[in-house]
């Protein structure tokens, strides 16, 4: 995928043209903002806890591979097995082949970003599996063929009425437009799929090493069906999503949550460690744990090394004003908004997300609001740094950029260009400002301030 | 927010900054600049000197030329005791990146720092002044109500939030708040030339919200965000627009004449 200025643009306007889709965002987006400063501020010192966040992320990162091998460890002991993907070719190629050994028909998904970056989905279909989206949002995009749109809702572009349009050409039978009778008709379809599948995959929220578990956070429980009833669970996830252990886990699920969503904890916070035991009455026989590099340890060590600090709250979309509008598939990654526009080029290459890192006036709204204090701000621009480097702008924007530069090196320079400039401005002249090229600038004022203060210097 | 302490100017001579975009699109504000802090018994001084602070040139990641502007800048402004701006953008550039744009430059951090903790954004310099903008004849003040947009590297870089809020309001202005004061307009430098549909989209809704406030004017103590918001209501379905759009120092200079 590559995503230019040009298509950028291009999405975002079908985005800012569809009254439904401004309508859904900015309901979602608003009640998601409400609920979380709430959640916030019922914590008695939220900043103290972002800051104690920020730290044991930042010591975590330090040591990532001691704390990975420790994960390891503990979740070989535990009975799991554990796969290192480098990327996303080897992580698909991992999960096909256990798919692939154990005659896997049906196949149950959780939740999982990391299978949106990875295009698991197509893969697993292209091999011949079915597999069906047990998050009420996934499965929405899944039946609408489309990518998700918010990194924890991913339907937020959609309206109950276009979900039951979706339902009901799904089924073949009547869908009202109602919350509580769309989850219905989902958990009933759903309910039998679950029972039928072979082969569960989720994602993971986070990683404990000093005991090997996986935590899941979901609202729906579809996570603990698809991760316990199928005959084996593969869980895919980040190498940067590892809490040393239990105590920091403890920081990272109080802020999870409340970041999200605004609730204290999700619905339900499944632990898994390992696969069911002798005693258990239900569970797993097989699990299998992917961690997924995919240009992560790149940035170790770098000034980019921040980004891996997040935890996909997403509240750092929902503050944001371009995101806001423009909607989450302007960014064609699965990650969207702020972080997307940071960790996209990072990850998938800054040449082909080169627009992202200009989908921002940085505002800094995604700093005040991320759990962990993430300059995002800083890395936007650092990036675009980057891209100056190595070359990505136009000739006419370095040149633009130069020809600027230059310019303002000199009043006196300033001074003749501006004349220049002046007269050149009055035929693409429309009141207060210059139509020229495409571009809608103001126009020059008939006088300089400085010509006023010289003026003024000499009463 | 970063602990930006300005020390307390003793002098009485300033320098003012007026930003490029105040001296070649914006003189208006930069008279009103002027006047509003002689009247306070300042003095104001141009340094012809100044051109541009560099943000545009930081944010879109020229960095070279962003380093050339903001060397020529601090040589331009440093001798002055204490240094105003028109601009709440333009003083974060200043007082909060300069010194990391000149890490590498012991010499030139150490000059940028000296500089950073001398300058002011108006607001700000008024305040630090105590200099009182109340109506020298109260009774005779026109009734004017004012929604203030708090521009995004002044509230969240410089943490200046009720300064604007007191000058205004010590004039006798009425405040009405709007939904979101610090959303973002829209403007975003060459943010607003990039992805023009997005930044007027956002400039539009920054409208919309101040215009439920009930507000008669719309004020922000930033140029760029001026000109931006200025141009989405010129170019509304082609209705007039609902409320003026003004900057802080006119507002303020106005009402203390």
């Amino acid at each position: 995928m590559t995503t230019t200025v040009r298509n950028f643009r291009q999405t975002a306007r079908i985005a800012l043209d569809d009254i439904r889709l401004q309508n859904a965002l900015d309901g979602a987006t608003g009640r998601f903002r409400k609920e979380r400063d709430q959640a916030l501020q019922e914590l008695p010192d939220a900043e103290a806890l972002r800051d104690h966040f920020k730290v044991v992320r930042d010591a975590t990162l330090a040591d990532l591979g001691a704390h990975l091998r420790e994960f390891e460890s503990n979740a070989l002991k535990a009975g799991a097995h554990v796969h290192w993907a480098s990327d996303a070719a080897a992580a698909r190629e991992v999960i096909l082949a256990i798919a692939r050994r154990n005659g896997v028909r049906k196949i149950v998904k959780s939740k999982s970003m990391a299978a949106e970056e990875i295009e698991l989905n197509a893969a697993l279909e292209g091999a011949g599996f079915e597999v069906i989206e047990t998050d009420l949002g996934e499965r929405i995009v899944q039946l609408a063929g489309e990518p998700p749109s918010h990194i924890i809702a991913p339907a937020i572009h959609k309206t109950k009425e276009q979900v039951a349009e979706l339902f009901q050409a799904e089924s073949g039978e009547p869908a009202p437009a109602e919350i509580q009778a769309l989850t219905e008709i989902a958990r009933r379809r759903l309910r039998q799929v679950f029972l039928q599948a072979d082969l569960g995959i989720s994602g993971g929220n986070l990683a404990v090493a000093e005991t090997g578990s996986l935590v899941l956070v979901s609202n729906e429980g579809n996570a603990r069906m698809v991760t316990s009833l199928p005959r084996i669970h593969i869980a895919l996830i980040g190498i940067e999503k590892i809490a040393p252990t239990w105590d920091a886990a403890a920081v990272w699920l109080s802020l999870l949550a409340r970041s999200a969503t605004g609730q204290p904890l999700s619905i339900y916070t499944s632990i898994l460690t390992g696969p069911r035991r002798p005693d258990d009455v239900d569970g797993p026989e097989e699990v299998h744990i992917v961690l997924l590099d995919n240009g992560r340890s790149r940035l170790v060590g770098t000034k980019f090394e921040e980004a891996l600090q997040c935890i996909r709250c997403g509240a750092c979309l929902n503050a944001c004003p371009v995101y806001r509008e423009a909607g989450g598939h302007a960014y064609a990654s699965p990650y969207s908004g702020p972080i997307g526009a940071v960790i996209s080029p990072l990850l998938f290459g800054l040449k082909e997300y080169e627009a992202l890192p200009h989908a921002s006036t940085l505002c800094g709204a995604c700093l005040e609001v991320c759990p962990v204090r993430i300059d995002l701000p800083r890395m936007l621009i650092a990036l675009r740094q980057a891209s100056v480097s190595v070359g990505l702008p136009s000739g006419n924007e370095v040149r633009a950029f130069r020809s600027a530069a230059w310019i303002l090196a000199k009043p006196a320079r300033l001074k003749w260009v501006r004349w220049l400039l002046r007269v050149l401005q009055t035929p693409f002249k429309r009141g207060s400002r210059v139509l020229i090229l495409g571009f809608n600038l103001p126009a020059l004022a008939a006088t300089p301030f400085r010509n006023w203060q010289r003026k003024h210097g000499r009463r | 927010m970063k602990d930006i302490t300005a020390v307390q100017p003793t002098s009485s001579t300033v320098a003012l900054f007026a930003t490029c975009m105040v001296d070649q699109f914006l003189p208006e504000a930069g008279i009103a600049t002027t006047r509003l802090l002689e009247r306070f018994g300042v003095q104001v001084e141009f340094p012809q000197s100044q051109t541009c602070c560099g943000q545009p040139f930081f944010n879109s990641g020229h960095r070279p030329e962003a380093i050339a502007r903001v060397k020529a800048t601090i040589a331009s402004l440093e001798s002055y005791e204490a240094v105003v701006l028109p601009s709440g953008s333009c003083s974060a550039m200043i007082k909060v990146e300069y010194s990391h744009l000149l890490e590498e430059d012991p010499g030139w951090k150490l000059r940028a720092e000296n500089l950073s903790q001398r300058t002011f954004e108006l607001s700000e310099f008024l305040a630090v002044w105590n200099a009182s903008t109340a109506p020298r004849s109260p009774g005779t003040r026109t009734q004017l109500s004012a929604t203030y947009h708090d521009s995004c590297h002044m509230c969240r870089l410089l943490g200046l939030r009720s300064q604007p809020r007191q000058a205004l309001a010590a004039t006798g202005v009425e405040l009405l708040e709007m939904a979101e004061p610090d959303r973002c307009c829209g403007f975003g430098g060459s943010f607003s030339i990039r992805m023009p549909e997005i930044a007027r989209a956002m400039g539009v809704e920054k409208l919309h919200q101040a215009e439920r406030s009930g507000a008669q004017v719309l004020v922000t103590a930033d140029p760029g965000c001026l000109l931006h918001l200025r141009q989405c209501a010129d170019s509304q379905d082609g209705r007039p627009p609902l409320l003026g759009i003004e900057h802080l120092a006119s507002v303020l200079e106005e009402r203390t004449r």
